[in-house]
């Protein structure tokens, strides 16, 4: 799969994660095609990060709600749970704090998607096995030295890190480096090995809420005030 | 309200006259009769949803595009605004006063106080931008327009289109905020207060009567001019436009002639706007910007002025070489937008034409306004 393929086979993966008529934040959003699918096919209402200025100028230009800046300094800014979504797609391994950023997808939405490319495919193994160098691949397609690329992990090792923050991993998809889709959860072994890119849908854990005991009338007050 | 509308064919403006009318001003003070001159550009449509209304800079005017009889030149973003341009007349009605304070047709110092026969000077009540904002919804009212598609402005416009969002978000679709901030700063006022003092250390200034010997402060306006531009360019545009290079001669005078052709440029500068600006409009321009803050109120403000349902648009747009209005203070904007979830978007432009790269070649701020626009228009137009 060449890089445009495999960035609108992720979109299309992304999309069927993605119920009607949420509210959507798509971090790197480049000149908003991704934005454009989901208010085409899911009517989303979507801002979007973009880092790029040209990018970030084209998708303004096309109408998108796009803040040219950066999201490791930037997702602050935004309010808890202020999105149904927030998209990070293929470009965690290109932040300098993958954990925090992790952690700040699912403070702003309620629910993350997050796509990666699998550092742990077999090409990718062998290729290291055999030549002794770092691998240049398809989806990781940069000499290690002008890489955006600088956090290189596994399926493994993301499963590990959502379980270490109580980050529940809702679905997940993986693609052969065919284009071939499955089930991460469901195909246990091997996986680490056939996943070239891996997609997930993630959450916290729900937590029972502390009830308080009030009249209902209070609450009938509070409602319309947060209304 | 009645308002009548006459054309004044010397200032090739329309005119709106507004009478007991009563407004109030900020300070508490009350105009209770004033003018707003104007002009227009494109068609309204049928259903008027195509309405644009532009805010000049401190030292513009209702001239944006075509002649500008005052100058004798192109109107002021001639290359922004008319057929085919960005802001498209063909598609849109554009509209731009002179502000409540102005000099070019509107209420303010250098105009006769109400019933009598001498000019205001300094007697005019202190403007705000809010003041200005408020004479301008009146205008766009006695249009009959309900709703403007957008107001656009850079700095003292980007305040005014601020301004509107805070004030009257049900009566706009979308503001474009160039080169603008949430409050002047410091440095901004003291740049100000400089230019002020300059103006009224002029022995013919006389406490802004000076129109009553037909006179003009014209040093001290020039001087103010001169500072006022070096703080609307930046270090590397200066440089690349005039280095050391000399004026007319080819070797230092050893005096205090404009040796450099930067020196001569500024008196330049200083001297044409002598011509067309009146001074003590100047002090009160310059003066309702120093009083511009919602660095505290603009968060409180958006968030209970506006109901859920309201679609207002936010497009914020600045410049890396603005030290004037630099990016920290767009982001200031976009920062409390996005805390509240509003659809804002936001660019940093790279250019080194510093703070008045807005009225200058800027391809990029071109295509983002060109699209912003069409692109939203057609979403409402559906």
């Amino acid at each position: 799969m060449n890089k445009i393929n495999s960035i609108r086979k992720d979109w299309s993966l992304i999309e069927t994660l993605i119920a009607e008529d949420r509210k959507i934040l798509d971090i790197g959003c480049g000149d908003g095609g991704l934005m454009e699918q989901l208010e085409n096919n899911r009517n989303a209402i979507t801002h979007g990060i973009e880092l790029n200025r040209d990018l970030a100028a084209n998708a303004i230009a096309r109408g998108f709600n796009v803040v040219h800046g950066n999201a490791e300094l930037d997702l602050s800014q935004y309010s808890n749970n202020s999105f149904d979504y927030v998209i990070l797609s293929q470009t965690l391994q290109a932040m300098m704090k993958p954990k925090d950023i992790l952690s700040e997808l699912l403070r702003i939405g309620s629910k993350a998607i997050v796509s990666f490319p699998n550092f742990g495919h077999w090409k990718i193994r062998l290729q290291l096995l055999i030549s002794g160098k770092m691998p240049v691949t398809e989806s990781l397609p940069y000499t290690w030295y002008d890489t955006p690329n600088i956090h290189f992990f596994t399926i493994k090792d993301f499963l590990n890190l959502c379980n270490e923050m109580n980050i529940v991993i809702e679905k997940s998809i993986g693609l052969t480096s065919k284009g071939k889709q499955f089930d991460i959860s469901e195909s246990i072994t091997g996986v680490n090995f056939f996943t070239h890119e891996a997609i997930f849908l993630l959450s916290y854990k729900n937590f029972e809420p502390i009830k308080i005991k009030s009249s209902k009338k209070v609450f009938a007050k509070n409602s319309v005030i947060a209304n | 309200m009645k308002t009548k509308f006459t054309t004044d064919t010397k200032l090739e403006s329309e005119i709106a006259y507004f009478e007991n009318i009563n407004l109030k001003l900020e300070s508490g003070d009350i105009i209770d009769s004033f003018k707003l001159a104007f002009k227009t550009y494109g068609k309204l449509n049928a259903d008027k949803t195509n309405a644009i209304l532009v805010c000049h800079a401190l030292t513009g005017d209702q001239y944006v595009a075509g002649n500008n009889p005052i100058t004798g030149r192109e109107g002021w973003w001639s290359r922004m605004v008319g057929p085919n341009k960005p802001i498209d007349t063909n598609k849109f009605f554009v509209i731009c006063s002179n502000v409540l304070g102005g000099c070019a047709g509107s209420t303010g110092p250098k105009e006769l106080q109400n019933r009598s026969d001498v000019a205001y000077g300094g007697n005019f009540p202190s403007v705000t931008i809010k003041d200005m904002v408020k004479a301008q919804s009146l205008l766009i009212e006695s249009l009959n327009i309900e709703k403007l598609f957008s107001v656009i402005g850079g700095s003292m416009g980007a305040m005014q289109a601020l301004q509107w969002a805070i004030d009257f978000p049900e009566k706009i679709l979308n503001i474009i905020h160039i080169a603008g901030a949430l409050k002047h700063s410091a440095q901004n006022i003291a740049f100000h207060e400089v230019g002020r003092q300059a103006i009224m250390s002029d022995p013919i200034w006389k406490n802004g009567k000076y129109f009553e010997n037909n006179e003009v402060p014209e040093r001290g306006l020039s001087v103010a001019r001169m500072i006022a531009h070096i703080t609307y360019l930046s270090e590397n545009a200066m440089h690349r436009k005039f280095g050391r290079k000399l004026q007319s001669r080819d070797i230092i005078s050893f005096g205090f002639d404009a040796d450099f052709q930067v020196e001569s440029y500024l008196r330049y500068q200083g001297k044409s706007f002598v011509e067309r600006f009146d001074a003590n409009s100047y002090l009160y321009l310059t003066r309702a910007m120093d009083y511009f803050d919602h660095d505290e109120t603009f968060r409180k403000n958006i968030e209970f002025s506006h109901n859920p349902n309201n679609h207002l648009k936010y497009l914020i747009v600045s410049f890396t070489s603005d030290w004037l209005f630099p990016t920290i203070e767009s982001k200031m904007i976009v920062n409390q937008l996005n805390s509240l979830s509003r659809e804002v978007s936001f660019l940093e432009i790279d250019t080194d034409k510093g703070h008045d790269s807005f009225l200058l070649e800027e391809p990029q701020l071109d295509d983002v306004i060109k699209g912003f626009l069409t692109n939203n228009f057609a979403k409402i137009d559906e």
